[in-house]
């Protein structure tokens, strides 16, 4: 047994996924179960809070176009902490980057004139990659000059973005009116709704897009390799000539572009404007979204399109029941804790396989 | 009367059977050496008597007296101790910490470390085993530590040691001191027993000796009754030549690559200093010395892992300026790398076996198509590979991380090699492999060596290295110490050049 | 030339009064993390101690009785924390980003079932400032320290009890230990997993304490989200301090001082988004420069350790 006690790096990637859809699915349900326990003890009836939130999330057309216009920032977060995982980087920051992407994104549609929409959209869409990249990149640089971890890093980077952003809202860039807000983006950089009324635009095709490229760069390209390699087993990567300090700068950045594209989708699609407070909690959202997705771009696209149901459905059960939404955030919570414990979906599948045998 | 008897023991991990159906017979005082190879079950089985695993099915004795041993501290209390090859030392803690620990004296409900420390200090006396207490562990020589991990058992009044690979990391003369600990311990009446693979130690140490093979017992007998061939018959199952006679590979042998006034500066130490060699087409240059000497850092200024403080390296005549020290461009100037920890460097464990075959060489034309990886060229690549280098495996697509450590090797030499590389720097090349896999890799070393390829070797196996090198160099402290052709050199002035104990050594350090 | 003495002194005071919080949380980071538990759900857990003081405080109407149950409510997150990292290996920080989220969303529920509001819980009684004898009789000392809330005893004390319990007793070497080698602690008969556990629930009681201040030693309510990333600060606080509970403690002071300087630059012609900004530069900052110190981290953090048996 000797051999086995060589020396062995294992990758975040490899310790954090499991492959497992099935224990994803147990996982969402075994939250769902505690979650409506909690409500329970609370006083309130979990069957009523969940149907209110499954009518609101699926109950006709626009609810429906609801859940996926919600769902579709949500992708763009999950899949940026899922790239940065996959590069063995732990992005706790993807608030911040989706700010930090939103900010341009809202200056560019309004500012930008006398350009077709086909232009001002893409130019939105790099302005808001290019701020969350960098923004995520900082933290990037930081951690391959510094050795300061990347986790405490990204988390102070929200509050900077969130105040910094504020401030520029309240000053250089306010626009016109009480609130604190940039000015509105020009008819040619809007995302206009494919459901009237709701934040469904085309957005989710371009979310869609963006997890195939995810897939692709990671499976098909060379540097995809790299940034793979050195997730599993810097040591080894270095020694096979991987520049670590610049794959780890890329990886950071590119995950930022994908959290900063969430935050350009937004502006463009849902509020045609850069508002304080237009992402809280989206950042959270997408830690849960890529465990629960496993890290892999089609796991990502799957959780998020439930978490858009659970959003947009609590928003319905917040207005039809006397229930708080905020229940939505135990609810995801749970899901972090009950994914990456895989011990205890384990635990208690055993357990009920042994009550049915007795 | 048995210090230990362990019965019928079977140990299944899932579908791999480690132990099955062994006995084992240890007399009380006596020295007992449990031979076998990697993978033979020996230190499953130790770990069993120690408590770490329980086993499957079987008995165990301990004194006479029938025991469950559920954990190390029911070890612990039947007097049975554990030193094991990966030292469970904490660094930046005292030696009297260390050896307290778990039993540790108390003075008004607090750790009272002064008396730790004096008794620490008389138990070493006692023993004559040399250690400062208050020393932290982390300024200690391997063999000192060593001797803190047998003050550890000592402590907690052991009356049965088990030591496990106990010489792999010491130099000759500090497996001679250890000798002579181990002997006096066994004359105050100490029951030990030690795991190796290493037939040489076993014949003059050892009083009996079991042999364990895939798992079962072979046989236990006197070691009186044996010679070095009978021992190996029976650990291997075959019979195994010993000597390779190599002749002199053909062709100019000039210099491919050399390093000139070497230095490099590690917190404020000079790791290595001034250091000149060169490697030569078709020769093999070994590296002799204690680790934590400079090797490492030899290694790495040749891969491009370390910056240079000092002095240059130079490849086919031309100075490689600072810029072109680094790992992909050494790579790309042909010098192959087989990491001294393949663990660490070699491999990347979550990824496939064609996924490592090509580790380093990834930007190469033949496997990246502007960017893209040529997944159909890699594979086929990999499995002409994995079929040469004679890789056990079920298809390409395993991870590595699943193979088995000789396997593992064979991946990493198999990309190298594959690649034509014109300098080779091999480190530990065979360490924690099978002997069949050991055979097979000197060979394809020589092979190379034939091929005209010029090859640093880096082992603390000095049977190993007399054996392969052409020419060996000494290093100590970060200097060459001495350098002659390998045919000049013995295991003993080799042992006593690399721990500085040699005529010489001193006016140099100076 | 007495205004400016009088200005300094308030800002020290200030400084010393504001650092609390990220003390306490910072001391516990300290103990956990020496027994190899990063505890990311510090942020969470002084949340849910600043709840549970109110919670407390309003059903008693004694505030001690308050600190108690922010107390007992800290020592089940840190259980939570322990069961999760220890018992079932979950990777530490979505462990405690999994907590953050947790304490988050549960306040506000039980911000709406007792005050049938998302905002603010109702006033209620909190910690009253003691004059410590002796110390009120000297000039100027008396202007920092003559008066000060028992909270700032009790992490006066609690510091002291964490250097002691880690550097004088058997059970800190033990801890200290496992967080540099637990296999090592493991051969030699010591139960890693109840020393991690211990550990990790007093460091769950410490941060919640923190928390507790900030809703009933400072003010007399919770509001939502209050914390507002001093627990990530904290954590910051633990590197700087060099993983020792004296260096966590003075840590905390020089982020007391940097957002005491920020409460004083309000009211100046600065914008107050820059002036928010000011602690979480200063994080930055500091981590950059806790670069340069020789003390590391302990060599086995945020590693787990597998007992005989497991996998």
């Amino acid at each position: 047994m000797t051999a086995s006690k060589t020396q062995k790096t294992t990758g975040l990637a490899e310790r954090l996924s499991h492959n497992n859809v099935f224990l994803s699915a147990a996982a969402l349900l075994l939250s769902l179960i505690v979650a409506g326990l909690v409500m329970l003890i609370a006083g309130y009836s979990p069957l009523e809070g969940y149907a209110a939130m499954f009518t609101g999330a699926f109950g006709n057309v626009s609810n429906l176009a609801q859940t996926l216009g919600t769902a579709t920032p949500l992708i763009f977060a999950g899949l940026a902490m899922a790239l940065a995982a996959r590069g063995g980087m732990f992005n706790i920051g993807i608030e911040g980057q989706i700010i930090a992407g939103a900010f341009p994104a809202a200056l560019v549609g309004a500012y930008v004139q006398g350009l077709p929409w086909f232009l001002h959209i893409p130019l939105c869409f790099a302005a808001g990659m290019i701020g969350g990249g960098v923004w995520a990149a900082i933290a990037g640089f930081l951690k391959n000059k510094l050795r300061v971890s990347e986790v405490i890093l990204t988390i102070m980077l929200n509050y900077v973005a969130q105040y910094l952003a504020e401030y520029l809202a309240n000053y250089q860039f306010k626009a016109e009116g009480m609130l604190v807000r940039t000015e509105t983006i020009l008819p040619s950089a809007a995302l206009t709704p494919l459901v009237p009324y709701t934040r469904l635009t085309g957005g989710i095709f371009v979310a869609l897009a963006f997890a195939a490229l995810m897939w692709w760069f990671l499976a098909r390209t060379t540097t995809g390799y790299e940034i793979r390699a050195i997730a599993e087993n810097p040591f080894a990567a270095e020694a096979g000539g991987i520049h670590i300090a610049r794959r780890n700068l890329l990886t950071m950045f590119l995950s930022g572009a994908l959290a900063g594209m969430g935050g350009a989708v937004e502006v463009l699609g849902v509020h045609g404007y850069f508002i304080t407070n237009m992402t809280s909690g989206y950042g959270f959202d997408g830690v849960a979204i890529a465990v629960m997705g496993q890290y892999t771009p089609v796991g990502t696209v799957v959780s998020a399109l439930i978490f858009g149901a659970l959003r947009a459905g609590s928003t319905s059960m917040n207005r039809m029941t006397s229930i708080p939404g905020e229940f939505i955030q135990v609810l995801q919570a749970l899901v972090i804790l009950f994914v990456s414990t895989p011990g205890i979906v384990r635990l208690v599948l055993k357990r009920r396989r042994q009550k049915k045998e007795a | 009367m048995y210090a230990v008897e362990m019965r019928g023991i079977t140990k299944r991990f899932r579908n791999v059977v480690a132990n099955d159906n062994v006995d084992l017979v240890v007399k009380r005082g006596e020295i007992h050496s449990l031979l076998g190879e990697n993978g033979a079950g020996k230190s499953t089985l130790m770990n069993i008597l120690y408590g770490m695993y329980a086993p499957t099915s079987g008995e165990i004795r301990v004194q006479g007296r029938s025991v469950t041993i559920e954990n190390p501290l029911k070890a612990i209390e039947l007097g049975i101790a554990m030193v094991h090859q990966h030292f469970m030392l904490i660094e930046p803690m005292t030696v009297a910490e260390n050896v307290v620990l778990g039993y540790e004296p108390k003075k008004n409900g607090c750790f009272d470390l002064k008396k730790a420390i004096a008794d620490v200090d008389k138990l070493a006396r006692d023993y004559g085993l040399f250690v400062d207490a208050k020393e932290k562990v982390e300024n200690l020589s391997v063999g000192t530590k060593q001797r803190v991990e047998i003050l550890k058992a000592l402590y907690r009044k052991a009356e049965i040691l088990i030591l496990d690979e106990p010489t792999a990391v010491l130099t000759p003369q500090e497996v001679a001191d250890l000798f002579k600990v181990l002997r006096q311990l066994k004359e105050s009446g100490k029951t030990i027993l030690i795991i190796t693979h290493k037939l040489k130690e076993t014949l003059e140490l050892a009083d009996t000796v079991t042999i364990l093979r895939k798992g079962q017992v072979i046989t236990s007998v006197p070691v009186g009754e044996m010679d070095e061939a009978k021992l190996a018959e029976l650990m291997v199952g075959r019979i195994v030549a010993f000597d390779a006679e190599k002749a002199a590979a053909p062709g100019e042998h000039k210099v491919v690559m050399a390093l000139r006034g070497a230095t490099v500066v590690k917190e404020k130490r000079a790791v290595l200093e001034n250091v000149s060699l060169e490697i030569r087409a078709g020769e093999i240059l070994g590296i002799a010395g204690v680790e934590g000497n400079g090797q490492t850092e030899l290694i790495d200024v040749l891969t491009g892992l370390q910056k240079l403080h000092g002095g240059a390296v130079v490849l086919e005549g031309k100075q490689l300026p600072s810029a072109r020290l680094t790992p992909r461009a050494m790579l790309e100037a042909g010098v192959g790398h087989i990491p001294e920890d393949r663990g660490k460097r070699g491999f990347v464990g979550g990824f496939t076996i064609a996924e490592n075959l090509i580790l380093g060489y990834h930007r190469r034309k033949e496997f990246d198509n502007h960017g893209l990886i040529r997944i159909k060229a890699r594979d086929a690549f990999a499995e002409r590979v994995a079929e040469q280098y004679d890789v056990r495996m079920d298809s390409i697509r395993d991870t590595v991380g699943s193979l088995s450590g000789g396997n593992q090797q064979k991946v990493i030499i198999g990309r190298v090699f594959a690649q034509d590389p014109k300098v080779i720097i091999a480190a530990q090349p065979t360490r924690g492999v099978d002997i069949g896999a050991i055979e097979y890799i000197h060979a394809q070393l020589l092979k190379m060596r034939e091929a005209g390829k010029a090859i640093l070797l880096i082992s603390a196996d000095l049977e190993e290295l007399t054996k392969l090198s052409d020419e060996i160099a000494v290093l100590y402290a970060g200097h060459i110490v001495d350098k002659r052709p390998a045919k000049e050199y013995d295991e003993k002035t080799l042992g006593a050049l690399m721990t500085g104990h040699a005529q010489g050594v001193e006016e140099k350090e100076a | 030339m007495e205004d400016m003495l009088s200005i300094i002194t308030s800002l020290i005071a200030g400084s010393i009064r504001v650092s609390i919080p990220i003390a306490f949380a910072a001391l516990g980071g300290t103990l956990s993390e020496r027994s190899g538990i990063i505890n990311m759900g510090l942020e969470g857990t002084m949340l849910i101690g600043a709840f549970f003081g109110v919670v407390g405080s309003y059903f008693t109407n004694n505030v001690w009785l308050g600190l108690l149950t922010a107390m007992l409510a800290g020592a089940l997150c840190g259980l939570l924390h322990a069961v999760l990292t220890i018992r079932f290996k979950c990777e530490h920080v979505l462990a405690g980003v999994g907590i953050n989220v947790l304490a988050s969303g549960l306040t506000v529920v039980l911000l709406q079932m007792i005050w049938d509001t998302k905002g603010k819980s109702a006033e209620v009684a909190s910690f009253s400032n003691i004059s410590v004898p002796g110390l009120d009789q000297i000039p100027v000392l008396k202007d920092i320290l003559g008066e000060v809330s028992p909270m700032l005893i009790l992490l006066a004390i609690s510091v002291v009890g964490v250097w002691f319990l880690l550097y004088r007793t058997v059970f800190g070497l033990r801890a200290r230990v496992i967080g540099e080698n637990p296999e090592a602690a493991g051969s030699m008969g010591i139960n890693v997993y109840r020393t991690q556990y211990i550990c990790v629930i007093l460091c769950g009681i410490l941060a919640a304490m923190g928390g507790a201040y900030m809703s009933i030693g400072d003010i007399h309510m919770f509001s939502r989200d209050m914390v507002s990333g001093r627990g990530f600060i904290a954590l910051a606080v633990v590197i700087f301090g060099g993983w020792h509970p004296a260096g966590a403690w003075l840590g905390s002071l020089l982020f007391g001082l940097a957002q005491s300087l920020q409460y004083r630059l309000q009211s100046g012609s600065i914008p107050p988004q820059l002036v928010q900004m000011l602690p979480y530069v200063a994080t930055i900052v500091v981590l950059i420069f806790a670069r340069g110190s020789s003390r590391r981290a302990p060599a086995a953090e945020g590693k787990h350790y597998y007992a005989k048996g497991e996998q």
